[in-house]
């Protein structure tokens, strides 16, 4: 990929609430952005993909991106990424699975279904990925940073 | 009216909200829930739904601008799909029903039965936790042998009182033979073969019974442990793919081998003992207390602390015992990935990076074996310690009696022996904990596995088809994987005996399609419909009876040629294989083979090539002579020679039968009556070949392509 000289492009928000990308002249409707890495690095490596599911831009560093292209991307990836970092558990319905998990998230307190162990995914770095039966996927980002009481909770599943 | 209670607000914060429809309106609570936004229906309003990773999506359009966005969980998806259905036809029509004529599940859309009110589809998804009493539930499979437990349960008695009478008897001994020799009286011989008689007589008694009980017990046990083992595979085997796909091979081998493994011991040998012990200190303290109560109470005095000390440690040995059962098929798991994925491993020569992974699982295992160790050393010495104190106390308490008078020597002697085994006992009893804990984590494993409910259930009253005709009718089909919406509202109609081929891009929904209709999963919305019969309302067993399939990569069994051609039909004489394996174009190859169809095939055996392995399936599924057949890339894994072999058996196959068949090259689908394209899980375009090249749409853009790509080959084969 050609880091020295990154494209130009704007970006724009219809009336409709797509996101219109203009790459050199070329006009794409219904871009989406999408986190090539959402866990190992949120914020590097995004990919702005047409309505077909076509590449159209790589990103390499959010950071670097002019402001107002900064700010229509990370707007148009808070909508779609959906990964509750979990902070704390409140409760767990049983130790053993199916059971409902009780827990505050960075978006708010919710419960969610955890189907079997398998649904705690071991990641690099300690981190832990929670799916529940609806698929959506919770994150703990460091289990020893918990508190007591959710540590002792999770430690038994672990 | 219709509504959906969103659970998220627009950042994607856990938030309760609602999006109500009236006949005229569409309602939606505002952020911070007091007030309602409205919008009044009318024909240039569009409602849409999208969803990714787990989040739905609902977007009301103006005429040229969005109006508003919800989201949801996709817990909410099923009112939420109902709500967009809805407000089409209110919009369009203006009262609030639903189009659909038939009686259908207002949620999942499955047809219904014409009085059924509750969808038996969606009521299954309530979850509820297993028992901890987990133990308890082996109940079940040792009732059978219920007989021979209250025989075994007997023997222990009577062994039990028998090894009781020595130390009863050393009383006596104490008190009418060696004080009174003691103090000048000769011994009485007579009296004292009595007594030593019957100590030999107690003794061997107690080794008779003591044999007779061990041996029914641990017969049952391990008939009990058989049983276990062959209930929870026959139940694996009938569980759908999708457990399959979520479990690894190591871990459930695990379960199955080892863990039942561990049950078996544990009922033999320890539950056993626990028993045994448990009546040793009942009888004991009733003799005990019959000798005399205070030094009895005395003696029974460090009792509820220990129990209160094993109940206190028995909470953090149990989660110690079943992490380590994690962590230990952690290591299998290990051994179960790479092992069949050596041939990547040497090539890439990552033995050390593997090796590396396996010693870093290990490491994880020592580290919790460690912790918990660390408790459980701790807890025998403390058990030693009491009973020592405990001895102590006897004596101490006895002796100042003794000086009273107020027992004999002989008592306290019996008193010392009896304790001297009841506190032995105790110690070995402690031990229980920690095998209990084990075997009730074992069977909590094992019990996950019973308790899995096939997500593509039987039903208890299957309606049963006796003469299948092939008719397939997918209505209003949607799949959802995981979080990942596989194929949506497809709809579509195959007639007996017609080909349909399937094509699009990898991805675009073809196998899953396949997969529902061989009903390895169920459908998350709609039906899948057999001769105007839904199929979950089929026996499974009956229904793929009907069905042959041939997949990309075959599957060969341990056996003979001729044990996997009939795998499909157990029964089948050796003229219905041999006819089979002809029809396949397989006949020819398998006689050239050393053993002819007697030779050895699949792991371990007879090396074939892929052409010949595909020959083989065929005739597999020749030999059941299915009403439908399958075809899944069954020709794509070879070459064009073998592919021309492999065409000419499929042409035999296929014959006054319905077939699907999916196929990467277009070119083999060219015999198909009806051509279904596939988009991101949606029908786009059916019909002929020619017709659709006629559309000149997306059936058309993949023939190009692959024509193209055909050209470029040809050229670079030219060239060369």
């Amino acid at each position: 990929m050609n880091r020295a000289t990154p494209p130009e492009y704007t970006l724009r928000r219809t009336a409709f609430g797509a996101l219109e990308l203009d790459l050199e002249g070329q006009v794409t409707v219904g871009v989406v952005a999408v986190r090539a890495f959402p866990i190992a690095a949120p914020d590097q490596a995004i990919s702005l993909v047409g309505p077909e599911g076509n590449e159209l831009l790589w990103i390499d560093r959010l950071e670097e991106q002019p402001e107002a292209n900064r700010r229509l991307i990370e707007e148009a990836l808070s909508s779609r990424e959906f990964m509750p970092e979990i902070r704390r558990l409140i409760g767990v319905s049983s130790f053993a699975t199916p059971c409902t998990w009780h827990v505050e998230t960075d978006r708010g307190e919710c419960d969610f279904i955890l189907r079997g162990e398998e649904g705690i995914r071991r990641l690099p770095h300690g981190m832990l990925l929670i799916t529940d039966s609806h698929g959506i996927a919770f994150l703990v980002r460091d289990p020893a940073a918990l508190d007591r009481h959710s540590r002792r909770l999770l430690d038994r599943f672990l | 009216m219709a509504w959906v209670d969103l659970d998220l607000d627009a950042c994607l914060c856990f938030s309760p909200g609602w999006l109500v429809l009236t006949n005229v309106r569409l309602l939606a609570s505002t952020p911070d829930g007091d007030d309602w936004q409205a919008w009044s229906l009318s024909p240039e309003l569009s409602l849409r739904q999208h969803d990714h990773a787990g989040v739905g999506a609902l977007e009301l359009f103006g005429a040229n601008e969005r109006l508003a966005v919800w989201r949801y969980t996709l817990s909410r998806n099923v009112s939420a799909l109902r709500l967009v259905d809805l407000f089409a036809t209110c919009r369009d029509r203006g009262e609030l029903h639903s189009a659909a004529t038939d009686n259908v599940c207002p949620d999942c859309k499955a047809p219904l039965e014409a009085d059924a009110e509750e969808c038996p589809y969606c009521s299954r998804e309530l979850q509820t936790p297993p028992s901890t009493w987990t133990l308890l539930r082996l109940w079940r499979f040792a009732h059978p042998y219920r007989l021979q437990l209250l025989a075994g349960f007997v023997l222990t008695l009577l062994s039990m009182a028998a090894t009781l009478v020595p130390p009863y008897l050393t009383m006596p001994l104490m008190d009418n033979i060696l004080i009174p020799f003691q103090n000048g009286k000769p011994i009485d011989v007579s009296l004292a073969t009595r007594y030593l008689s019957g100590l030999l007589g107690a003794a061997v008694v107690a080794w008779g019974l003591g044999w007779a009980k061990t041996y029914i017990l641990a017969l049952v046990s391990e008939r009990i442990g058989a049983d276990l083992r062959t209930t929870t595979y026959e139940h694996l085997l009938k569980l759908s793919l999708e457990y399959f796909g979520g479990k690894r091979t190591g871990d459930l081998m695990a379960r199955i081998g080892s863990e039942s493994d561990r049950i078996c011991v544990f009922l033999s040998l320890h539950l056993l003992d626990f028993a045994t012990d448990v009546l040793m200190i009942c009888m004991t303290s009733a003799i005990l207390f019959s000798i005399n109560p205070w030094l009895a109470l005395v003696t029974l005095l460090p009792l509820p602390f220990i129990a209160w000390m094993i109940h206190i440690v028995r909470d953090r040995l149990r989660t110690g015992f079943e992490k380590i059962d994690r962590v230990w098929s952690e290591v299998t798991n290990v051994l179960a990935d790479t092992i069949p994925g050596i041939r990547v491993v040497k090539a890439f020569a990552q033995e050390r990076r593997e090796a590396e992974r396996f010693r870093e699982a290990n490491r994880h295992n020592l580290a919790v074996n460690d912790r918990l160790n660390k408790t459980w050393s701790l807890f025998s010495p403390t058990v030693s310690l009491l009973t020592e104190t405990g001895l102590l106390v006897v004596w101490a308490f006895g002796i100042w009696l003794v000086s009273r008078s107020e027992i004999t020597v002989g008592v306290l002697t019996a008193f010392l022996a009896y304790i001297g085994r009841f506190y032995t006992r105790l110690d070995s009893m402690s031990r229980i904990v920690s095998v209990t804990q084990k075997a009730a984590a074992g069977a909590k494993r094992i019990f996950d596995i019973l308790d899995h409910v096939s997500s593509v259930p039987e039903v208890a009253h299957p309606v049963r088809l006796n003469d299948v005709r092939g008719g397939i009718e997918l209505r209003e089909v949607g799949f959802r994987y995981g979080n990942r919406a596989v194929a949506r509202g497809v709809n579509l109609a195959i007639r007996p005996g017609e080909m349909v081929g399937l094509v699009g891009h990898s991805g675009s929904g073809k196998s899953t399609l396949v997969n529902l209709i061989c009903r390895f999963y169920d459908v998350s919305e709609g039906a899948i419909l057999l001769d105007g019969v839904d199929i979950r309302q089929l026996a499974i067993a009956d229904f793929r009876r009907n069905i042959g399939l041939v997949l990309q990569e075959p599957f060969l069994f341990f056996g003979t040629v001729a044990d996997n051609i009939a795998y499909g039909k157990p029964g089948a004489s050796r003229e219905e294989i041999v006819a089979a394996a002809r029809a396949a174009h397989a006949h020819e190859f398998i006689l050239r083979l050393p053993q002819g169809y007697d030779s050895l095939v699949g792991e371990r055996g007879q090396g074939l090539s892929g052409g010949e392995r595909q020959r083989i399936s065929i005739a597999r599924a020749l030999l059941i002579d299915p009403k439908i057949l399958i075809l899944d890339e069954a020709t794509s894994s070879v070459d064009t020679e073998t592919e021309k072999e492999i065409q000419k058996a499929l042409d035999n196959l296929v014959r006054g039968r319905t077939t699907i068949a999916i196929a990467h090259r277009l070119s083999t689908l060219r015999q198909a009556d009806r051509l279904v394209v596939l988009d991101r899980g949606q029908v786009v375009e059916v019909g002929p070949h020619d017709e659709l090249m006629a559309l000149q749409g997306a059936y058309y853009r993949l023939y190009q392509a692959q024509l193209r790509h055909q050209d470029v080959l040809a050229d670079e084969g030219e060239a060369s």
